[in-house]
């Protein structure tokens, strides 16, 4: 039966009255209109529902809202300082690293939880943990060079 | 022949699902007409008869007509806004930026003034639709002209209040100046308060590609911000006030029909709206769970039949020939000289057989679309590559008149040729009246590979004839069902014989980014590589050899250059292949590495060095990223996208089960753009992606000297021979 769910998303408290089982992705989504991380398979295939929960990419589509009503969670949309694009999404403009775009939140979600535990990947680093993410219109090359630029933003602002 | 001759306009064979009769056809509804408002701003630039711009080859279904009202292209604003009104989309292939770039550099305005409308039926010009890479050709032509016209009007506008010669006056960064006088007005300030039409001149004389200032720069994808912060509403992501979010019941197997539907226990449960009508079920609830959990309380049974699987689906193809001609009207044969002659006198003869399996789209979002009605009306927001075909299906499916129907394209999640039709706007809608309320439909990944259409799978024969000096001299070429696209050989051949034959199909089929260009190239690139081994000669030299045509020699030359394809050595399970072709007017070659192992089968594709020239670059930047994306989606066809199929369902219809290229598969690429600054520009959308599959399996060939003749080559790794 549908119980009230409280979820904390980019720093607000949202309620969804709601099944535990549901899967977070709907819950952003549907109830929350939270639309900027994307259904693409439903199996956790894809990635293009990735959302960080405590810091940790999670594949939304896959995540019981119950299992993380507890936790912070942080999506697209809560990226950004206010007009101040995260170092990623610069990167991924700067890099032109889009074409239909549909992935590219899921892109960036989870470059944000892999630079997050490991600041400066190599290529076959990035690589490795972004296979997970399909990207179908095939901007992987592009994708790898704004993760780059984002490291070295990030720790240029850092020294 | 000329090859690079105007891209054929004719609709392709392959575009099956352009001439597919509706799925559902709904009962008798009321008739009433609407005639849609103009829009009530300054119509600016306006066509007497908007045909000559419309691209030929109009859809079959339903005799298609072009209308003939006076359609608005571009707007000059008192607000400093310049709005541009096209009938085609954005599917990632960048034209929200490219378009805008070509009514820049001919207005004279910045790129950051220019909004694009499109696909929107009620407000642009009516166009057939996004495909074929005709945007670049037919559309920023279109819009340069009209932009033009509009230069030409203002520049006119403020020789009059100055009371000075038009040919003093420059036009440029959104204002007229008379440098003479030193004077200068704004464009915002010469419309105002003014209802200004102008028409577009039969002969503009247009910036030519040398002069460009805006054009041929990398301007930035348009509005890259929106996307980066979630904040672009895709179709999947529309919602209206009271939408409900719909859900339709798949029949059991292609071609299955409906026995019993007990729909009683979702009928029960608040909330939802269960329609049936014929073949058609479907329910619409508040939430998408309650959706899911009505839907699967509805019990059915289908009536289904034995149908072919892919394993014996070659074979199938072949025997399956439907004798009528091609109905699209695109030539289906070419014949030249004698071939039954050249072949029966020839030193040497060869022949082989060629295969593509079916492969799905796979588009990252699948079909969505949100409808509503308003009395007889509706507006259905979706992503379709066809917004005037999918307003023509609806007007079908609904029987009312197309006036009553608006389409609506967000810029939207790919495409690849799968978004032609509009069958999730058709299901939107039914339910949508049925609720009297708005209802989105959001096809499941399961639902957008069983119920959307595939890449044809296609048989390819070619024999062919060497004579003493290594010089072809016969070609014999016969392509069943995977399509007519690039079929014709750009190659020197005396006698040639080419023949598409048109099959049944097992699977819905249509059109696939470059259609049947890829297999054809495939076959072709591969055949001609067998060839120069036959002949005991370079593949790049035996290729050459035959060619005449210049361009194409440049893309070959440029690609093996950059590659370094004359020191290449093959060996220790490294190979290196080469291929390339012509096609919509772009030029491609392709050089490829592969790394074999032939202890565990792997097959890695290294590096690929791809030269393309398509005329004068409109956008370097997106030319590289077209290229580098085309070779990536071809890695997939080439190496081992299959869809399987038995008994009319898809098996292996999700991401867990078919297999994407993902960021362990891609290769370095390298492009090599050649600039053709005095040719036109030609479309870049599709040809870069055929030279990859040939150039792949002739570097596999290189290395291990095993010849893959089937696509995919290694679905499951290089099997031992």
């Amino acid at each position: 039966m549908p119980k009230l769910t409280q979820l904390n998303v980019n720093g607000k408290t949202y309620s969804a009255d709601v099944d535990g089982e549901t899967s977070l992705l709907t819950v952003l989504r549907d109830h929350f209109d939270l639309t900027g991380s994307k259904y693409g398979c439903g199996e956790g295939q894809c990635g293009a529902c990735t959302v960080l929960v405590d810091g940790m990419p999670r594949r939304s589509c896959i995540t019981p809202v119950a299992a993380v009503a507890q936790k912070k969670i942080v999506t697209i949309e809560g990226l950004a300082q206010g007009e101040q694009l995260h170092p990623l999404q610069q990167a991924f403009v700067d890099e032109g690293a889009m074409q239909c775009a549909y992935c590219t939140p899921g892109m960036i979600m989870s470059a944000a939880g892999l630079l997050r535990s490991k600041p400066s990947p190599s290529i076959d680093e990035i690589s490795q943990f972004m296979e997970g993410n399909i990207c179908r219109c095939g901007t992987h090359p592009r994708i790898i060079a704004a993760i780059q630029r984002a490291s070295r933003t990030i720790k240029e602002s850092r020294s | 022949m000329s090859v690079n001759a105007n891209p054929q306009l004719a609709m392709e064979a392959e575009r099956y699902e352009l001439r597919a009769p509706a799925r559902y056809w709904f009962a008798l509804d009321r008739r009433d007409f609407f005639k849609f408002l103009g829009s009530g701003a300054v119509v600016f630039c306006v066509l007497k008869d908007a045909r000559g711009f419309q691209e030929s080859g109009a859809a079959q279904r339903g005799g298609e007509g072009l209308p003939t009202a006076i359609s608005a292209w571009l707007h000059v604003g008192e607000n400093d806004v310049v709005t541009v009104y096209t009938g085609k989309v954005e599917v990632g292939q960048n034209i929200r930026t490219s378009l805008s770039q070509a009514v820049a550099e001919e207005l004279g305005v910045p790129v950051g003034k220019i909004q694009m409308v499109m696909g929107d039926t009620k407000l642009t010009p009516f166009d057939m639709g996004t495909f074929g890479s005709r945007t670049t050709p037919t559309m920023n032509l279109q819009l340069r002209r009209v932009a033009s016209a509009a230069r030409d009007l203002l520049v006119d506008l403020a020789a009059k209040q100055w009371n000075t010669d038009r040919k003093k006056l420059v036009a440029s960064d959104g204002k007229v100046t008379d440098p003479s006088g030193q004077r200068a007005i704004e464009y915002a300030q010469l419309v105002k308060g003014h209802q200004l039409t102008q028409q577009i001149p039969a002969e503009d004389p247009l910036i030519p590609a040398t002069d460009w200032t805006i054009q041929g720069k990398p301007v930035p994808k348009i509005d890259a911000r929106d996307f980066v912060t979630g904040k672009h509403r895709y179709p999947y992501d529309q919602k209206l006030p009271d939408m409900l979010y719909g859900k339709v019941l798949r029949p059991a197997a292609y071609g299955a029909t409906l026995i019993s539907a007990d729909t009683r226990a979702a009928e029960q449960m608040p909330g939802v709206v269960v329609v049936r009508d014929g073949n058609f079920v479907g329910v619409a609830a508040p939430t998408p769970e309650l959706a899911s959990r009505a839907l699967s309380a509805i019990h059915a049974q289908w009536k289904t039949e034995p149908q072919t699987s892919n394993r014996e689906l070659f074979d199938y193809l072949k025997k399956n020939e439907v004798e009528d001609s091609d109905p699209t009207g695109a030539p289906a044969s070419y014949e030249t000289g004698s071939v039954e002659k050249a072949l029966a006198s020839a030193e040497q003869k060869s022949q082989q057989t060629y295969m593509v399996n079916y492969i799905a789209h796979a588009p990252l979002e699948p079909r969505s679309a949100t409808a509503q009605w308003s009395r007889d009306e509706v507006t259905v927001w979706t992503g379709t590559q066809r917004p005037f075909g999918v307003q023509r299906e609806l007007a079908e499916a609904f029987r009312i008149a197309p006036e009553h129907v608006r389409v609506l394209m967000p810029d939207t999640g790919s495409a690849y040729g799968g978004k032609h039709t509009g069958e999730t706007a058709i299901e939107a809608a039914r339910l949508a009246r049925a609720a009297k309320r708005p209802v989105k439909v959001n096809w499941t990944r399961e639902e957008e590979f069983a119920w959307a259409y595939f890449r044809p799978a296609g048989v390819i024969d070619i024999a062919a004839a060497l004579d003493k000096n290594g010089a072809i001299s016969a070609w014999d070429f016969h392509n069943y069902n995977s399509g007519a696209a690039a079929m014709r050989t750009f190659y020197e051949i005396p006698n040639q014989r080419i023949v598409f034959h048109v099959t049944r199909s097992p699977l819905r089929q249509g059109s696939y980014r470059g259609l049947a260009a890829t297999a054809n190239h495939f076959a072709r690139e591969s055949f001609m590589d067998e060839l120069a081994h036959q002949a005991k000669m370079d593949p790049l030299e035996f290729r050459l050899k035959h060619l005449k045509n210049e361009r194409l020699r440049a893309v070959f030359e440029a690609a093996a250059a950059k590659f370094g394809w004359s020191t290449a050595k093959n060996g220790g399970g490294r190979g290196f292949g080469i291929a390339g072709g012509f096609e919509k007017g772009g030029n491609v070659a392709t050089c490829a590495e592969v790394a074999v192992d032939r202890q565990s089968g792997d097959v890695n594709v290294v590096r690929v060095v791809t030269a393309f020239e398509c005329g004068a670059i409109v956008n370097p930047d997106n030319l590289r990223n077209q290229i580098e994306g085309a070779n990536i989606m071809g890695l997939g066809g080439a190496l081992f996208e299959a869809v399987e199929f038995a008994n009319g369902k898809i098996l292996n219809g999700r991401f867990s089960e078919y297999r994407l290229p993902r960021f362990s598969d891609v290769p370095d690429i390298d492009t090599v753009m050649l600039d053709r600054k005095d040719l036109p520009s030609a479309g870049a959308g599709e040809t870069p992606l055929v030279g990859l599959a040939p150039a792949v399996g002739n570097a596999i060939f290189a290395a291990t000297g095993v010849r893959l003749r089937t696509l995919p080559m290694v679905p499951s790794g290089l099997k031992a021979s």
